[in-house]
């Protein structure tokens, strides 16, 4: 235990809900970004997933939505603290966008429009753990929480779910993405608390 | 890691807002715009952290000011501003950002653009530029409920008055003093021209404030030409006490 603040009580929440340490839980929904919102059009929108040389696939916005969908909720665990339970989206499965990519690389980055990265093991995208969402409470997904699409890996702290996405790279060496150059961490567990780069 | 500081001031900056400073004897410095996270521990163990930014420039004494907003509703901001004391002792983690950072090397024009309570890292910037003899032309529109919601009033006023090259307008959303030149109002096209950088001189843009009005005033700084690149925000939401 930390010193102790005197006079400090504190104010828990009620609800027997379970958070990863150092969080709390919000009903709103803050938005965090290094940077203006860049607005893309669906006619120009693209996601292509590459091994560094060769492209591997390629979606524009309409062969990308005739994928099959799916509906999910999950929590999200934002680095800054706030947690937020129980939330709605649409997208399309990554083992759905992986499935004809034949790869032994090991580590993805995935990059955004406006030039935000982030870096994550390929094994996190896969396995019903990630999707490029597109709908956010039965809405289409606003610019400012990364619309038209951006990727969701909620069992990572959410700057790992890159908003306004436009493709990945598949790496066999881990490279560090935007913030993850800055000082957080290189994975970013929220139930390991591994929020910076200093953390186990 | 976490740090100990222990506070040797407090300073009510306004009604709701408070500065503490602290000296931190393991301080390992940081840089204008970093924030630090803080921890308040109960009797039970039971704690809460919430991320401030720095307000003061970096500095030899191993000191740190931040200046908290209090949020009615808020969790830490009521202890920090009305509870904690003078010879106190609070728990630290920092600095932490590497992005959102002003560095005295940066010879380009900046524009500063803060909304309410999002001064507060923009401060350290003006502050660490004057104690460093920087020579880069700064210009601030802080844009701010009424008069008295201001931070830094009259240090901001000295700061330009000794130097040319650092440039104040504010702008009231709420109510302005009498005379004022411009109706309350939010910040808008018309201003953003007129105050800021011409997009020309390639400033470098920092941006802070509650979500709406970053996403309002990077959307107005781009329209005018200002690459997006050279707009770097930093925003909190209404949960997020971060300032």
């Amino acid at each position: 235990m930390g010193i102790i603040s005197r006079g400090f009580s504190g104010r828990r929440s009620a609800a027997d809900v379970k958070l990863p340490p150092g969080q709390y839980l919000t009903t709103d929904f803050p938005v965090l970004s290094a940077g203006p919102t860049p607005h893309v059009s669906l006619d120009r929108w693209e996601f292509v997933i590459d091994d560094g040389t060769n492209v591997l696939r390629r979606w524009d916005w309409k062969s990308f939505r005739d994928l099959p969908t799916e509906a999910f909720t999950v929590d999200l665990h934002c680095v800054t603290r706030w947690s937020k339970l129980g939330t709605s989206w649409e997208g399309v499965s990554l083992d759905t966008m992986l499935a004809n990519v034949k790869t032994d690389a090991s580590y993805a980055l995935v990059r955004s429009y406006g030039d935000y990265t982030t870096n994550l093991p390929l094994k996190d995208l896969m396995n019903k753990q990630a999707w490029i969402a597109f709908r956010f409470d039965n809405k289409d997904l606003a610019p400012e929480h990364g619309g038209p699409a951006r990727l969701l890996v909620p069992h990572l702290y959410l700057w790992k779910s890159a908003k306004w996405v436009r493709g990945m790279t598949l790496m066999h060496h881990d490279k560090p993405g935007f913030w993850e150059s800055l000082g957080y961490h290189i994975y970013g567990d929220p139930w390991r608390e591994q929020r910076y780069s200093g953390d186990e | 890691m976490w740090r100990v500081g222990t506070v040797i001031a407090l300073h009510d900056e306004t009604a709701t807002a408070r500065t503490i400073t602290l000296e931190i004897p393991d301080w390992p410095g940081h840089v204008a715009g970093q924030h630090v996270d803080v921890r308040l521990t109960a009797s039970d163990g039971y704690s809460a952290v919430r991320s401030y930014s720095i307000a003061s420039a970096p500095n030899a004494e191993r000191r740190v000011e931040i200046t908290v907003e209090r949020l009615p509703d808020g969790e830490v901001s009521p202890y920090l501003t009305q509870e904690l004391a003078v010879s106190d002792r609070l728990e630290l983690r920092g600095p932490i950002g590497g992005w959102f950072v002003w560095r005295p090397e940066q010879t380009e024009p900046i524009q500063l653009v803060a909304g309410g309570s999002g001064i507060v890292p923009l401060m350290a910037m003006i502050r660490s530029r004057a104690a460093t003899g920087s020579t880069a032309t700064f210009r601030l529109l802080y844009s701010v409920r009424e008069p008295g919601a201001v931070l830094y009033r009259d240090e901001l006023q000295a700061l330009s008055d000794q130097d040319s090259s650092v440039n104040i307008t504010y702008a009231y959303t709420r109510s302005a003093p009498r005379d004022w030149p411009r109706p309350p109002g939010r910040i808008n096209a018309a201003l953003i021209e007129q105050t800021t950088w011409p997009s020309n001189l390639s400033p470098t843009s920092y941006v802070c404030g509650p979500t709406s009005f970053v996403e309002s005033a990077s959307r107005l700084l781009t329209a005018i030409g200002n690459n997006p690149d050279k707009i770097r925000t930093e925003r909190f939401g209404p949960t997020g006490e971060r300032q």
